[in-house]
């Protein structure tokens, strides 16, 4: 039962930490820019076709994932350039409206170029298989291999955020822009940067929840709202707080599917117990978010100055 | 307020739309198109909701991107009755609006403590929360939805199994939610709605308690909306998790905006054209979206103020010419397929009338202008 | 409470402290206010004010320290009560309802005071209860050849006029006006003293004003505010003769009280 829970955690995590991926993106942008981005969801299932793309045409998904990421970096900065640019100074209504034009576009985009029926990206034989992390818990490698990277990335991002000058400027714009424009720092590169590395960040969580899922039409669309949940309960601006919040939403998320149906099914039927099972653990998420924000309006770690 | 005096154009053009919307179901009828009832009845609804999300995104300025919840829980209600028997609609209809404003008010105790962002995700969070209820309901069908096998029933007084009626029906509902509409924003309770939008600290300090206004718009809001709820699952005989999703509240929030917020009319416009666009575009090609999304962005970009802010700033030339190249892109297309000459000759027909309006108001305005001199 | 006065002052503050971390904003403020005064508060730039109108109008909670009003404490009532009993305000950055008319921007301040707001039918621009009495501010303040302006087209002199407007058509028992000649050129300034002498008795008017020409023109006291602490209250001859006020405005190098000599 112990080794089940734990075996159920690391799912949960593994969730999380590709939730903080896109999550991390999000409140960069959020943060700096003021830029409520819909469209991050999409690049994130842009990211997963490109690996899927990439990898058909290398035959190695390594290979693919080296390419997918720059590509997705660039998806990014192209979109920033050319559409979100102008939305920085107006209002969040403005900024979901055209962002959530685009999402309507890449959805159509990804189904004319890649085809209405999805696309499954082939691992390598050796990360198919299971490892023993523990001694009596086998764990899928590859599920593994997320969390590795994503608890990578967190470290990265963290030690970028707090220990580089970029990572000092990003902490200062979400705290007053102002101030970093009268720095004499070229705002725009710096937003079109931090707007390439969080697509960069969408693209791997995408390329990394294609082998598991498939890649589809929509991927992004659902898993966008969380993400925006995990930002707003984490505070906007808050790579610490989307990493907890992440995390905590992955782990309740995926503790309910697993229990919550053994729990009904004392005396519900099977199938009865699963859908109320699903619905009940993707409400618990939310329930969540509007205790937190009913409890804590600015989130659990609201960027100073915000 | 712009929105409060309303040029004389954009009143003719609404009420000119409005009745060319009265005359549906006679052309369909002329023409044997039954599908262009079924368009024009989506259409009607859709903009009843819009009407309603105007109300608390328009003037009150609070951007729910919640609000196709309320169109479902009226939806359920009904259905939900239907499936245990009751087809009484003084029965259904009251409950589904005291549903729908229950809904409302619980939503907007907590989602009004926040303001901005945290508003509009709030909302957002708790629309999922009523959507996943909706996919957790098995008995009801879960996510696969719930067939009502009989209409709402008003003891033989309005027969909603013949369509016209329940056009007519949807209609005059949508005139009454105008009317409402009208009148609260221009009254006593209307002014402090606006005025908290402007700027919600001053109307603290002079007095007002805003939080209470605030709810109250919700939950009309919520209300009629949910009546929307109600006819369309009249219409459709169908209520499932999807019309609850969260891209649905963002339909109806770029309906809103893309006809203009904060005008009475706008959202009628907007439902309409967005809702034609779709259908238009869906007809060019499977991947409409493709098209549809840009001209969004384009719209929010470039267009601020949506069609009747356009109409407002005497942009109608620019309204205008997009009208034309719409038609003759249109007019090409029709040309192959004969079955969308009816819609396309009751657009021209709605042109027609909107270069007449603005005719008129040229005219009256130079004659203004010449007085003056 | 040393001094038992005649009547009860319309505002009493006693001992008001308002502490952001490690900054005193407010430090041990005591104040009386007395019926149909002008009572102008000054200092220099950074001395508290604007902290000290929040805390009266009930946007900041005092740390300690109590704010009676007629005698009955306020210190925890709310903005909107604060307003309802009789305390209005003028904001120092301009705040109106930009896209309303002048008329309409008063109408809402008296609708605020006529009973409750839930009325959703009748149309409120043809409700003389709410036009009248916005009219008669409206002239109070010399607007009321402006009241069809959209607000956000009126001029910066304007805005103030409405401002006051506004404030004086909820009926107010006490009225804080925060730097109401702000920006303003000598020609409006003078405009504005004028007018804030012809409303003067007919409301007590708590006063925070840079203009130290207006300011000994119309006030009948003067509370001297430094870091958050009142050095000196007095008449305006006190004030000027003060050396504790002389000093801390030289210190200061800020706006010195020569103009008003």
């Amino acid at each position: 039962m112990l080794l089940l829970l734990f075996e159920q955690f690391l799912n949960g995590l593994q969730i999380g930490l590709l939730l903080f991926l896109l999550a991390a993106g999000l409140t960069l942008v959020f943060g700096i820019m003021d830029l409520v981005n819909l469209a991050h969801g999409s690049l994130y299932m842009m990211g997963a076709y490109f690996a899927a793309v990439f990898t058909q045409w290398t035959g190695n998904f390594f290979l693919g994932a080296l390419l997918a990421l720059p590509a997705g970096a660039l998806l990014g900065i192209i979109v920033e350039v050319v559409a979100l640019r102008t939305l920085y100074t107006r209002d969040h209504l403005d900024q979901v409206l055209a962002t959530f034009g685009l999402i309507l576009f890449f959805n159509e985009f990804a189904r004319v170029v890649f085809g209405a029926g999805g696309m499954a990206i082939e691992l390598p034989s050796w990360l198919e298989g299971q490892v023993e992390i523990m001694p009596g818990l086998p764990y899928p490698s590859f599920r593994f291999l997320i969390i590795v990277v994503g608890l990578g990335c967190a470290g990265f991002l963290y030690l970028l955020v707090q220990k580089t000058r970029l990572g000092m400027l990003i902490r200062a714009g979400a705290s007053n822009r102002e101030m970093v424009g009268a720095l004499g720092i070229d705002i725009k590169l710096l937003f079109t940067l931090v707007f390439g590395l969080g697509s960069a960040l969408a693209a791997l969580a995408g390329l990394m929840s294609g082998p598991i899922t498939t890649v589809q039409i929509g991927m992004g669309d659902n898993i966008l709202i969380l993400a925006l949940v995990v930002i707003v309960i984490g505070g906007i601006g808050s790579i610490r707080g989307a990493f907890i919040a992440a995390v905590a939403i992955g782990v309740i998320d995926t503790m309910g599917r697993a229990f919550l149906p053994n729990m009904l099914g004392s005396f519900l039927n099977p199938s009865d117990a699963g859908t109320l099972a699903q619905a009940l653990s993707s409400m618990l998420i939310y329930i969540l978010m509007a205790a937190v924000l009913v409890l804590r309006p600015a989130g659990l770690f609201p960027a100073p100055g915000r | 307020m712009p929105a409060l005096m309303h040029k004389p154009v954009t009143t003719m053009i609404a009420v000119a739309l409005l009745g060319l919307l009265a005359l549906v179901p006679i052309a369909a009828e002329a023409f044997d198109d039954p599908f262009m009832l079924t368009l024009f009845t989506r259409i009607v609804i859709m903009a009843i909701a819009a009407v309603s999300l105007n109300l608390i995104l328009g003037y009150g300025g609070m951007v729910s991107f919640g609000h196709a919840a309320y169109i479902g829980i009226g939806g359920y209600t009904v259905g939900i009755l239907a499936h245990h028997g009751v087809h009484a609609a003084w029965i259904q209809w009251p409950l589904a609006l005291l549903m729908s404003g229950l809904t409302a008010l619980l939503i907007g105790l907590l989602s009004l403590r926040t303001k901005g962002i945290f508003f509009i995700m709030i909302t957002l969070a708790l629309a999922q929360l009523v959507y996943y209820l909706g996919n957790g309901a098995y008995a009801y069908g879960g996510d696969d939805g719930l067939t009502i096998l009989k209409r709402s029933d008003f003891g033989g007084l309005i027969d909603l199994n013949h369509r016209p009626t329940l056009y007519y029906l949807c209609w005059a509902v949508l005139v009454a939610a105008l009317y409402l509409c009208y009148r609260t924003v221009n009254s006593r309770f209307g002014m402090v709605l606006q005025g908290a939008k402007s700027n919600d600290r001053r109307m603290a300090t002079i007095g007002f308690p805003v939080f209470r206004y605030r709810l109250t718009a919700f939950v009309i809001a919520g209300m009629v909306c949910g009546l929307a709820g109600v006819l369309s699952a009249a219409f459709t005989d169908f209520i499932s998790p999807a019309m609850m999703h969260w891209s649905r509240s963002g339909d109806l929030i770029v309906m809103v905006v893309l006809g203009g917020m904060g005008s009475l009319f706008g959202p009628l416009f907007g439902t309409v054209a967005f809702l034609l666009l779709e259908e238009i575009l869906s007809s060019w090609t499977e991947y409409w979206k493709i098209v549809f999304g840009p001209i969004l962005v384009l719209v929010v970009i470039f267009a601020r103020g949506g069609i009747d802010g356009a109409l407002m700033r005497g942009q109608a030339n620019i309204l205008m010419a997009g009208c034309a190249g719409f038609f003759l892109l249109y007019g090409v297309h029709s040309a192959y397929e004969s079955d969308w000459l009816i819609p396309t000759a009751i657009l021209a027909a709605a042109f027609a009338l909107v270069w007449l309006a603005k005719w008129l108001a040229d005219r009256r305005a130079s004659a203004k202008e010449a007085g003056h001199v | 409470m040393s001094d038992p006065a005649l009547q009860v002052p319309v505002l009493k503050v006693d001992g008001l402290i308002k502490r952001f971390g490690g900054l005193t904003a407010t430090d041990n403020l005591s104040l009386d206010i007395r019926a149909g005064e002008i009572h102008a508060v000054i200092g220099p730039n950074g001395a508290g004010k604007t902290t000290m109108i929040g805390q009266l109008i009930g946007e900041l909670r005092p740390d300690a320290g109590t704010i009676h009003f007629m005698g009955r404490d306020i210190t925890a009532m709310p903005v909107h009560l604060r307003s309802a009993i009789g305390i209005a305000r003028s904001f120092q950055i301009t705040s109106i309802f930009p896209n309303f008319s002048a008329l309409d921007n008063v109408a809402l301040a008296v609708q605020a005071h006529d009973g409750h707001s839930f009325r959703f039918w009748a149309d409120a621009r043809k409700d003389l209860g709410l036009r009248e009495p916005a009219m008669a501010a409206l002239e109070q303040v010399g607007l009321s050849h402006r009241a069809g302006v959209t607000a956000s087209a009126l001029s910066h002199g304007e805005h103030r006029q409405l401002e006051i407007a506004m404030a004086l058509a909820t009926k107010p028992k006490l009225l804080l006006l925060d730097e109401p000649m702000a920006g303003m050129g000598p020609e409006d300034s003078a405009r504005m003293v004028t007018m804030l002498r012809g409303i003067k008795g007919s409301v007590t008017i708590l006063l925070i004003e840079h203009d130290m020409d207006a300011v000994f023109a119309l006030a009948d006291r003067i509370t001297v505010l430094v870091y958050g602490h009142g050095i000196a209250t007095g008449t305006p001859d006190d004030i000027r003769r003060n050396e504790q006020v002389r000093q801390a405005y030289l210190g200061d190098e800020t706006p010195s009280l020569q103009g008003a000599e």
